[in-house]
C-alpha cells in the first residue's frame, strides 16, 4: 500500500480521528482567534480611509473573505464527497456534509454584509448583480445539500445522497457563474489579483489577506468539531465510543 | 440496446394510456401561464415584455412537477431493483426513461409554446427563437430533473425539495433563453445564446445519465 492510501487509512479510521482532531482543535481555534483579534484590529484602527467609500468599504474584511470561504468549501465539500464515494471513506463522507453548514454560513455572512455595504454605496440593500446573484445561488445550492442529506434517515446514505448532489452542483457551478455574469453586471471589477498586482494599498490588503487566512482555520476548528460530534452520534454503539467515555470519567 | 428500447417504448406506452400523465403538466403550463395576465394586468407592451420569461418559468414548473413521478412507480412495484440487478447498462436505462419522459412532457410544452406566445403577445418575430430555446432547453430540464427524481425517489417530501435541489442548476438554462428570445425580440443576433444553449444541452445529455444511475444506485442501497 502506497504512503498517501495508508495515511487516508489511518486518519479514517474513527478513534485515531477522534483522538488527532481533539489534538488540533484547540490550537486551530488559538491561531483564528490571534490572527482575527489582529486582522480586525488593522481593519478599523489602522486601514486608511477609502477616498471614494470613505469608512463603509471597511465590510470588506468580513464580506470578502467569507465569500472566497463559501466558493473554496463548497469546492472542498464536493472533492470529500468524491473521496467517500470512490473510497467509501466514511470521514470523508462525515467532512462533506458537515461542511455545508459551514459553507452556508459563510454565503449568507456574504450575502448580509454585501447588502449592507450596497444601502450606503449603490443606494439600495439589494440589486440583481451578477456577484451578488451568484453568491444567492450558491447559497441555495448549500441549501439543497443540506435539505436532501436532511430528508434520508439512514445516516451513511445521507452522507453518499448529499455528496453526489454536491459533485453535480460543483460541475454545474462555473456554468452558472458564467450564465448570472453574462446576464447582468454592475459590480465593481475584480481588485485583488493574485500575481498581477493589486490595486490596493498593503496597509488595506494585509489585514484583507490575514482575515482570509483566518477564516480558513476557524473553517478547520469548525469542521473537525462537527465531525467529531458526527462521529460520535452515528457510533453511539460502537465500542470505541464506550471506551473512550471510561477513559474520559477516569 | 434493445433492453433500451424496449423500456422506451413501455415507458411511452404507459404514458398514452393513462393520458393524465400528459395532458396534466399542459393543463398545468395552460393555468400558471394564464395567471399572469391576471395577475400583473392585460397591457399587450408588458405582456409581450415578460412573455418569453413567463412561458419558461411555467415550462420549469410543469416539468418539475412530473419529474416527482418519474422513478416513483417503478420504485414501488420494484421494477427500479429489477434494473439494477438486470446486468444492463443502468446509466442506458435511466437515459430511456428521460427520453421518454422528455417526448411526454417536454415535447408536448413546446407545440404549445406557439399558443401561449399568442397570448402573452410575444413579437411575431421572436416566436421561431422561443419555440427553438425550448426545444434545446426542455430536454435540460428532464436530464437534470431525473438526477434530482433520482436522488429523492421514495422520500416523503419529495415534490418541494426536488425544486430546492434543480432550479438553482437550471438557472443557466433560463438565462440563456430568455436572453435568446430577448435578443430576437430586439433584432439582434440570438444564435450565441441558442449555441451555448445546445453546447449545455450536449454536456447535461453525456453527464446526467451517469450521474442519474448513481443517485439510483444510492437511493435503492
Amino acid at each position: 500500500m502506497n504512503p498517501v492510501m495508508k495515511f487516508i487509512h489511518k486518519t479514517g479510521s474513527p478513534a485515531y480521528f477522534y483522538w488527532l482532531s481533539g489534538r488540533m482543535i484547540p490550537w486551530l481555534w488559538a491561531i483564528f482567534a490571534v490572527l482575527t483579534i489582529w486582522g480586525m484590529y488593522q481593519a478599523f484602527f489602522v486601514a486608511p480611509t477609502d477616498y471614494q467609500q470613505g469608512e463603509s468599504y471597511r465590510i470588506i474584511y468580513i464580506h470578502v473573505p467569507a465569500a472566497w470561504m463559501s466558493m473554496m468549501i463548497y469546492i472542498l465539500m464536493a472533492i470529500f464527497g468524491a473521496i467517500g464515494l470512490i473510497w467509501r471513506i466514511r470521514i470523508a463522507e462525515i467532512f462533506a456534509v458537515s461542511s455545508a453548514p459551514i459553507g452556508a454560513a459563510f454565503a449568507l455572512i456574504a450575502l448580509i454584509t454585501g447588502s449592507i455595504w450596497g444601502k450606503p454605496t449603490w443606494g439600495t440593500y439589494w440589486v440583481w448583480d451578477a456577484r451578488l446573484t451568484s453568491q444567492l445561488v450558491l447559497f441555495f445550492l448549500y441549501l439543497g445539500v443540506m435539505g436532501l442529506h436532511s430528508a434520508i434517515d439512514e445516516p451513511r446514505k445521507a452522507a453518499r445522497a448529499a455528496a453526489l448532489l454536491a459533485l453535480v452542483g460543483v460541475v454545474n457551478l462555473p456554468i452558472i457563474h458564467f450564465s448570472v455574469d453574462w446576464w447582468n453586471t454592475l459590480h465593481q471589477g475584480t481588485t485583488v489579483k493574485i500575481g498581477g498586482g493589486s490595486k490596493m494599498p498593503n496597509s488595506m490588503l494585509i489585514p484583507l489577506l490575514v482575515m482570509a487566512i483566518a477564516t480558513k482555520f476557524y473553517y478547520g476548528a469548525a469542521l473537525l468539531t462537527r465531525a467529531r460530534n458526527r462521529l460520535l452520534d452515528q457510533d453511539r454503539r460502537r465500542g470505541w465510543v464506550a471506551k473512550k467515555i471510561k477513559e474520559d470519567q477516569l | 440496446m434493445s433492453a433500451f428500447i424496449s423500456l422506451l417504448k413501455r415507458d411511452l406506452l404507459l404514458a398514452v394510456r393513462s393520458r393524465a400523465e400528459v395532458l396534466q403538466p399542459l393543463f398545468f403550463l395552460l393555468v400558471v401561464v394564464s395567471l399572469f395576465p391576471l395577475g400583473l394586468g392585460p397591457g399587450p407592451a408588458l405582456l409581450a415584455r415578460i412573455a418569453a420569461g413567463v412561458i419558461w418559468i411555467a415550462a420549469l414548473l410543469a416539468s418539475t412537477l412530473s419529474l416527482d413521478g418519474l422513478f416513483r412507480a417503478d420504485f414501488d412495484d420494484g421494477s427500479l431493483e429489477q434494473f439494477l440487478t438486470s446486468g444492463h447498462s443502468l446509466s442506458l436505462l435511466v437515459l430511456a426513461k428521460i427520453i421518454a419522459h422528455w417526448l411526454t412532457t417536454g415535447l408536448p410544452i413546446v407545440l404549445f409554446s406557439p399558443l401561449l406566445a399568442v397570448w402573452l403577445n410575444l413579437p411575431r418575430e421572436a416566436l421561431p427563437v422561443l419555440v427553438k430555446s425550448l426545444l434545446l432547453g426542455t430536454p435540460v430540464f428532464s436530464l437534470i430533473g431525473a438526477i434530482g427524481a433520482a436522488l429523492t425517489v421514495g422520500l416523503r417530501q419529495g415534490g418541494q425539495l426536488l425544486a430546492l435541489l434543480i432550479f438553482p442548476l437550471l438557472i443557466p438554462v433560463l438565462i440563456l433563453a430568455t436572453g435568446a428570445v430577448s435578443a430576437a425580440t430586439d433584432n439582434i443576433g440570438s444564435s450565441a445564446y441558442l449555441l451555448w444553449m445546445a453546447a449545455y444541452a450536449v454536456l447535461m445529455l453525456t453527464l446526467a445519465p451517469f450521474a442519474c444511475a448513481a443517485s439510483l444506485r444510492i437511493s435503492l442501497s
